[in-house]
């Protein structure tokens, strides 16, 4: 049997268990409404009001208002369910993404243009400093 | 008798769609993506297959955490492009094949292969994308598509060697058809892409050059390749990959290679590409 554990040796990389999606199952839930456009519009005009229609916890919600995307990976977001969030903010994937390492967007376009994060260091959390 | 006549995979990144749809395919960002294309729209546009099975995952668009099938067959008589948070892609409606799909259905499950099957379905990006890059811009899709959604979303997605032998029982179904149809199977996704936490923007351009070698090769062998070693190797995302398996599972035992592009970055991700035929004997 193959132990969950293991992928905690990969860094700075969440991989989305059912224990994580049982975790963020209501904030997940939350930014799926997102697609629909008067949602979007009711979120927009009063974010704590909308996010209190939905049994979050306190942190996610804070998380979600913050528009910090670690952590809402790691109260159980998933990048996909997260991605009607930053969409409805007016942002790419490039422009959320890069808020999550520790490079500026331009900084993460030039990586990306020039070819993307070697994987060199990136293997395992032993190699990182 | 129905037949498999080609294989294709390519990424699916959602920013080419948009480059399509706002007619960017011209820039300088955009234009060396879109020429590893040209000659496959040439290819396509030549050869039109009756029916495409279209393996890709859906990205919380049709399926929140409701509902995770691992494998979802797209039964309905067309299926809309879904309105992913800012409005659907201003493409067509892809029309499907229900009759191809019944078929499909009864002979997987009969298979052992237990299919959800959807009869309604909305596609987003992931089914829309490749679409746009085969064929463009055309009023109506030239070719009926059947879609198959896979599950890489939640942990587990299906393993490489479950996916290998669904493309290869999708072979035996197809072939068992009365129907005299040309079909083609393509795999979507990937290739090394991560979106999330610190590690976001991996690419591993090693890793999806033996991956595109070896899917050619020796497929059987890359279908043991377990999801830990996409995970850390090609990226979170990178998983995606498993979908080019089913492609060519069935493809048969082995395959021409007709085109191959390979290409970083297109937003976040390595853009991989394949083209190839069944090679009899």
């Amino acid at each position: 049997m193959f132990e969950l554990s293991a992928f905690d040796d990969i860094p700075g990389t969440t991989v989305f268990t059912a224990e994580r999606s049982r975790q963020g199952y209501q904030l997940n839930q939350f930014c799926m409404s997102l697609m629909k456009a008067e949602n979007r519009d009711r979120f927009h005009a009063d974010e704590r009001a909308y996010l209190d229609e939905w049994s979050m916890t306190e942190e996610q919600k804070q998380a979600v208002i913050d528009r910090d995307f670690s952590r809402m990976l790691s109260l159980g977001g998933n990048v996909y369910f997260l991605s009607k969030i930053f969409a409805s903010d007016g942002l790419s994937y490039v422009q959320a993404v890069s808020t999550m390492t520790d490079l500026t967007v331009d900084e993460y376009q030039a990586m990306m243009l020039a070819g993307g994060r070697s994987i060199d260091g990136w293997r395992s959390v032993s190699e990182r400093p | 008798m129905a037949r498999i006549t080609a294989g294709l995979t390519t990424s699916h990144v959602p920013a080419m769609g948009m480059a399509v749809d706002l007619g960017k395919t011209e820039e300088d960002y955009w234009r060396p993506v879109f020429a590893g294309y040209e000659w496959t729209k040439k290819w396509a546009d030549a050869e039109p297959p009756d029916v495409v099975i279209l393996v890709y995952n859906d990205h919380a668009s049709a399926f929140s955490l409701e509902m995770i099938p691992t494998f979802a067959l797209g039964c309905a008589d067309s299926f809309r492009p879904a309105d992913e948070g800012y409005g659907p892609r201003p493409v067509p409606v892809v029309q499907g094949h229900p009759e191809l799909a019944a078929h499909l259905a009864e002979s997987l499950i009969l298979d052992e292969f237990d299919l959800t099957l959807m009869n309604e379905l909305d596609v987003d990006h992931g089914l829309t994308v490749p679409l746009s890059m085969v064929y463009g811009q055309p009023e109506a899709w030239p070719t009926k598509v059947i879609p198959l959604a896979v599950n890489v979303v939640q942990y587990p997605p299906p393993t490489g060697r479950r996916c290998f032998n669904l493309g290869r029982a999708i072979r035996r179904a197809v072939e068992s058809y009365p129907e005299d149809l040309s079909v083609q199977v393509w795999g979507t996704g990937g290739m090394s892409h991560q979106i999330q936490g610190a590690r976001a923007g991996l690419i591993n351009a090693e890793f999806d050059g033996a991956f595109l070698d070896q899917i050619v090769s020796d497929p059987e062998a890359l279908a043991l390749l377990p999801h830990i070693d996409y995970l850390r190797e090609a990226g979170s995302e990178g998983i995606e990959m498993v979908m080019w398996l089913v492609m060519r599972g069935a493809l048969g035992d082995r395959v021409e290679e007709l085109h191959r592009f390979y290409h970083v970055p297109a937003s976040n991700t390595a853009v991989g590409h394949l083209v190839v035929t069944p090679k009899e004997g």
